[in-house]
């Protein structure tokens, strides 16, 4: 088969591989019909993410046909059109029973590797290095899927790739980071990032009772999504954005603060450069400006939610005015499995269609292409869903 | 789906009169028998740490003494016996116990018996490896899984085989380098069903080992709290070099990574991996080694 591979820092190109077959008793094979590139795998695209290798095949966010079943999955039948959660969780740990599916225990071959560095292990992720457990992702023409009893999410009829495809990753992320928010009637929440995550937390935070969103962000295209979706916008490269975020809101400050841009923060402010050296340099894996800001701007009792990703030891933190201001922070990979049943009716209630924000349709052999633009943002791109 | 607090109804381990509670010294036994240190030729403990505390706190005590207050005969014979007893204070072995065949560790209280084995693993020799993990399945299923030990090269990715001999007697067969192998035959001396297993290796083992398997339920009956205590000779030569490879530069790893993979056995019902999945194309750029070191 046909699937787009990591080679290196900028290197990815569509190899010819093998196709994936059943390993373990729960494991399903799909044919994928839709799988799209995420912000994150940016982050692996230049480099940021230890642990991956040479050869490596990418994507987390896929859907398809279930074209072969495990012996131990029963509830799949060949033909079933599902979507994926990127996280891969077995459903018996003590975290998926608790509903905390991106903390599975069982998922990661390889949880020495974050055990040593966090302390403890994440669930395993399709194509996110081998930290992750080093499964082949979704970028490709068929992809083995873990635990494909309890992972895979049926599409209800009359629903199109499109309008389900992000909820394998983006919208739940978008979603989670809303909810973590404990958004009150009357609530403001600023957003900073507007891309793809950023725009699914602006509509889950109307979703969830917001009454003012403001979005930050310099890309004009992103923006004007964020204004289409119902956000006051702001531009940050115009001015101060803790000046201006103390205004819009009365001197109060936001009620809660989303970082969606993590580790990769754009911007020219002082720390920023600091933070860029520090990365060029490999003393740093981060460069946390945003959530420095978000820290700084966010009211007091408030909470600020990390939908965005941070991998290493960040420094600089405003802490004492998080303590000073009763801060609660929320963070971590998203429970897909969790959101899934609850925003498959969104949709297909019609409250929300989520292809709003695919800008680019391109076939699979084109995905190096896909990632080299969605890099540099050029062509106004957005989303890039590829079809294999 | 929503967590239940108690799915398996685990007994509440508080309570001191249950019956298949471990006591500390059924592990201890196991871990070091209690005839074992009574062969040994010296420097093996056997006084306690209480006794140990009050013999070093005399001795200092008899010998700051002896040198500030008694410069004749009877201070040397002071300061002497101060030493001594800051000797068995620090070394925590007492000759004069050792000349007794007693003393006052838990090892050494026992009752010597006449046909009592060779120590497997001599005293300050061994390695030793101590891991826990807890798992969402009952103890009496992880004890029977784990009490038929043919099950074990399962998940112990340095074991090829597990060949039950008896009810207390097994044959070990480890990968060692250039496709050789290791071997040895081991005895469970000490078992709790659903609690505790504990062996140890018997005579002419190619790698001395002893260890101790405990299942106990989790607080709030969230599963069951699994802990292995291990200890095992490192021989020289050729042996040292497969024992190397067995248990790798880091034994604590390759144990802790051997029960994650039976955790999820007994959880998920299956070992996960990788093994087998298609990968691209490696020419013609620059393999980078799965290290964390570069940017963290």
């Amino acid at each position: 088969m046909k699937a787009l591979c990591w080679h290196g820092k900028n290197q990815v190109s569509v190899d010819n591989v093998p196709d994936p077959k059943i390993i373990n008793d729960r494991d399903i094979v799909i044919k994928i019909t839709s799988t799209a590139i995420c912000g994150s795998d940016l982050h692996l695209y230049n480099g940021f993410i230890p642990t991956m290798e040479d050869g490596d095949i990418m994507g987390h966010e896929f859907m398809g046909e279930v074209v072969e079943t495990g012996k131990a999955v029963g509830n799949l039948a060949i033909g079933d059109r599902v979507v994926i959660p990127f996280n891969i969780a077995c459903g018996n740990c003590l975290h998926c029973k608790k509903d905390e599916w991106s903390l599975c225990d069982n998922s990661n071959p390889n949880a020495q590797l974050p055990e040593k560095l966090y302390g403890g292990t994440p669930s395993a992720l399709f194509g996110y290095s081998h930290m992750y457990g080093g499964y082949a992702g979704g970028q490709a023409e068929y992809a083995r899927v873990p635990y494909g009893d309890v992972g895979p999410y049926k599409v209800p009829e009359g629903l199109t790739d499109e309008q389900v495809l992000f909820l394998t990753d983006i919208f739940p992320t978008g979603y989670q980071a809303a909810e973590n928010c404990n958004i009150q009637a009357g609530d403001t929440v600023a957003i900073w990032g507007c891309g793809p995550v950023g725009l699914f937390a602006i509509k889950s935070a109307f979703l969830l009772g917001a009454e003012r969103v403001i979005a930050i962000d310099w890309v004009p295209e992103r923006l004007k999504l964020a204004q289409e979706a119902g956000a006051e916008i702001w531009d940050y490269t115009k001015g101060n954005t803790l000046e201006y975020l103390k205004e819009a809101t009365g001197g109060e400050g936001p009620n809660s603060c989303i970082d969606s841009v993590g580790m990769e923060a754009h911007g020219l402010s002082v720390d920023n450069v600091y933070d860029k050296a520090k990365q060029l340099a490999r003393l740093g894996s981060d460069r946390p400006h945003v959530l420095r800001e978000a820290i700084m701007a966010c009211g007091k009792g408030g909470t600020v939610s990390f939908p965005g990703v941070y991998g290493g030891f960040l420094d600089k933190i405003p802490f004492g005015a998080a303590f000073a201001k009763g801060l609660t922070f929320k963070m971590g990979q998203t429970h897909v499995h969790r959101y899934l049943p609850k925003l498959m009716e969104h949709i297909q209630e019609g409250r929300i269609d989520p292809s709003f924000l695919i800008t680019h349709r391109l076939p699979l052999t084109d995905a190096p292409q896909g990632y080299k633009m969605f890099k540099e943002k050029t062509d106004n791109c957005i989303k890039v869903v590829l079809k294999p | 789906m929503t967590y239940t607090a108690n799915p398996y109804n685990l007994a509440n381990d508080s309570d001191a009169t249950d019956p298949r509670r471990i006591e500390p010294e059924d592990i201890r036994r196991a871990d070091l028998p209690p005839s074992a240190p009574l062969h040994g030729a010296h420097g093996y403990p056997n006084v306690a740490l209480p006794e140990r505390i009050v013999s070093g706190l005399a001795g200092a005590a008899l010998t700051t003494f002896a040198v500030t207050k008694r410069r004749d005969v009877s201070g040397a014979a002071l300061a002497l016996a101060g030493g001594y007893l800051m000797y068995r204070a620090a070394s925590g072995h007492c000759p004069g116990y050792a000349a007794l065949h007693t003393g006052t560790t838990h090892a050494t209280t026992g009752s010597p018996t006449t046909d009592s084995p060779t120590a497997v693993i001599p005293h300050g020799q061994g390695i030793k490896v101590e891991k826990s993990f807890v798992i969402q399945r009952p103890a009496s299923e992880l004890f029977a899984y784990w009490r038929n030990f043919e099950n074990l090269p399962r998940f112990m990715d340095h074991l090829e085989s597990v060949t039950i001999q008896d009810d207390t007697h097994s044959h070990w067969v480890a990968k060692a380098p250039f496709g050789k192998t290791v071997a040895w035959d081991a005895e469970i001396i000490n078992e709790i069903p659903d609690r505790l297993i504990a062996w140890r290796s018997t005579e002419n083992a190619d790698i001395p080992n002893t260890g101790s398997v405990s299942f106990k339920p989790a607080t709030g009956g969230r599963g069951t709290v699994l802990k292995v205590n291990l200890e095992y000779l490192p021989p020289a030569g050729i042996l040292g070099m497969a024992v190397a490879k067995l248990f790798g530069e880091e034994p604590n790893q390759q144990v802790s990574d051997d029960l994650r993979r039976f955790k999820s056995l007994m959880e998920a019902g299956e070992i996960p991996t990788v093994e087998g999945q298609p990968q691209g194309n490696k020419e013609g750029f620059t393999h980078r080694k799965p290290l964390l070191k570069t940017t963290m």
